[in-house]
């Protein structure tokens, strides 16, 4: 296996200070692939891909992206580093047009900045088409291609991706998720947090499960699709520790 | 009629010196989302400074140091963006309500300072000693008068083209942007507490700009001109015209000005003597109940915030 693209290594973190949600988790992403991030509700999944965007502070552990250590730099500074993170909701700006949009995440390409926004509605033509329209004016499912769009622009080698079928159609959330998979193709490389984890674990090419603010199990995604154990962790149905 | 057209000449210069605040604060909070509570501060300042460095030397205060008035009201400026720079680098990272308390905060301490330390600008005498601009060639009546006027105006309308191009221009849309979602804006390389620093900085200059004329019109500043009252107005003012809207602050400011001015006027004609007495308080039960109606009925405000996409695409903020 190549070396990994991010590490988070036994990071512990939350949001009130010495009250942490996560306990020395342990994620890696590689090149190219989609890592996928599962559990139950509460188990620290936002909050892990939260601590490895910068919002919340890491109290323990650190995290590193192509080898240099990113622990604790703010959120604004790591797309200069090639780490775009996608919000679970509230994604986009509403009161702006799409093409807006897409410029003040094209704010740092210069002079390419008009090429870029070409090639982007190349690969979201449903974006091209409505590029004067208001962002809130958009379906849940084109907000998020906004969203990955926005995220593009900024020229990531890494997209944190916060639950991005949250609240779509199972077409819309089809559609998001193939999406992804595409991107891996150019060499981007994803870590996606889901609750819809029988579609995830398809496109995934490994995949984490938390509980409780633990790692539980890892492994390749489809090892992990015909797992018990993993249904009975992620449904509740054993107690964790016992896996 | 001589002395109607004075008064609404008079009438004119103040409101439109306040719609310069109230634009100030829409930056702030009507684009930015910055919950401003010490508004009067900042118009302080700006009238303070002025007066300071552009009046006549003084005993037992700071003062008299002749600076041309150009460069005193500027100065006045920027002694509002200075303490909006202090101010701002430890509370912009509050939360709206947390950072109302602490700007009010600043805005008590202000008020304090101005009437205690003598030395520095009076104490409760206030700042006297400032020869307004031209007065030796226009005198001090209704030319001059007409002249301020005009050049209050002229500053009204160039702040509202400076703040309608900052608005519509990509610094303007990361300013709604950020105010829509601060996270988001994150995600996408933006540091949300230097653009809204900025914001704050840029809207409290403009506040100081309306501190240093109204401090001009009036000669004169004292600590009676910073009471709390004047950011309860500055607010109404935006509030009832349409927050995120500077046509909106502008008419809010003309509105609620001739409301407290025409309700001051029917109190001391038409209510009993008794009631009188009691004007001030009475004025602040009626704006307070405009306040409360708009807020309850219309709080977009009487011109609301309104995205306009054009052909080109680029957005225009009316």
């Amino acid at each position: 296996m190549s070396e990994a693209i991010l590490e988070a290594y036994a990071v512990t973190a939350g949001y009130v200070p010495d009250l942490p949600i996560l306990r020395d988790v342990s994620v890696t992403v590689q090149p190219g692939q989609i890592t996928l991030i599962i559990g139950p509700n509460g188990a620290g999944k936002s909050t892990l891909i939260k601590a490895i965007a910068g919002l919340l502070p890491v109290s323990g552990g650190h995290i590193t992206f192509a080898g240099r250590d990113i622990t604790g730099i703010r959120t604004d500074q790591l797309s200069a580093h090639g780490i775009a993170y996608v919000p679970q909701t509230d994604n986009i700006f509403r009161s702006l047009t799409i093409r807006q949009n897409l410029d003040l995440a094209l704010r740092r390409a210069g002079s390419e900045a008009a090429a870029r926004m070409g090639l982007l509605f190349d690969q979201f033509p449903a974006l091209a088409a409505k590029q004067r329209d208001k962002a809130g004016t958009l379906s849940g499912g084109q907000r998020q291609f906004l969203a990955i769009a926005m995220a593009l622009a900024t020229g990531p080698r890494l997209i944190l991706m916060d639950e991005p079928s949250a609240g779509l159609s199972p077409k819309a959330a089809q559609e998001v998720l193939e999406h992804a998979r595409a991107l891996t193709a150019r060499g981007v490389s994803i870590l996606l947090v889901e609750q819809n984890v029988n579609q995830a674990l398809r496109l995934a090419d490994h995949c984490f499960i938390l509980a409780e603010g633990r790692n539980q199990i890892d492994g390749p995604a489809e090892d992990l699709r015909d797992n018990k154990v993993v249904g009975e962790i992620y449904l509740g149905n054993r107690r964790v520790g016992a896996a | 009629m001589i002395g109607v057209i004075s008064y609404l000449v008079f009438f004119a210069t103040t409101a439109s010196i306040l719609a310069i605040a109230v634009l100030g604060l829409n930056l702030q909070w009507g684009n930015t989302g910055l919950f401003n509570g010490g508004v009067v501060a900042f118009f302080g300042a700006g009238a303070y400074g002025t007066l300071i460095l552009g009046g006549t030397a003084q005993t037992g205060h700071l003062g008299g140091y002749g600076v041309i008035y150009p460069l005193a009201l500027l100065g006045g400026m920027a002694m509002a963006g200075l303490m909006a720079w202090i101010v701002g680098l430890l509370t912009l990272r509050l939360r709206h309500d947390y950072l109302a308390i602490a700007t009010f905060g600043v805005a008590v301490a202000f008020e304090n300072l101005m009437r205690n330390a003598e030395w520095l600008a009076g104490g409760a005498k206030g700042v006297r000693g400032f020869e307004r601009p031209l007065r030796a060639a226009l005198g001090d009546g209704f030319v001059y008068n007409l002249f301020f006027f005009a050049v209050v105006l002229l500053v009204l309308i160039a702040t509202y083209v400076f703040l309608q191009r900052l608005v519509v221009s990509p610094f303007g849309r990361l300013l709604r942007a950020i105010r829509e979602d601060e996270e988001a804006a994150q995600s996408l390389g933006k540091n949300p507490a230097r653009v809204r620093l900025v914001a704050f900085v840029t809207g409290s200059v403009i506040l100081g700009l309306a501190g240093g004329l109204y401090g001009t019109f009036y000669a004169f500043v004292s600590p009676q001109d910073v009471l709390p009252t004047l950011t309860f107005q500055i607010w109404a003012m935006l509030i009832v015209g349409g927050a995120g809207n500077n046509r909106g602050a502008i008419f809010g400011a003309f509105l609620i000005w001739g409301a407290w001015t025409a309700s001051g006027w029917a109190l001391s004609r038409f209510a009993p003597v008794e009631v009188q007495l009691y004007t001030g308080s009475v004025q602040f039960i009626l704006i307070g109940s405009v306040i409360v109606g708009m807020l309850m009925w219309r709080p977009q405000g009487f011109l609301p915030e309104r995205l306009v996409v054009s052909h080109k695409g680029t957005t225009q903020t009316e």
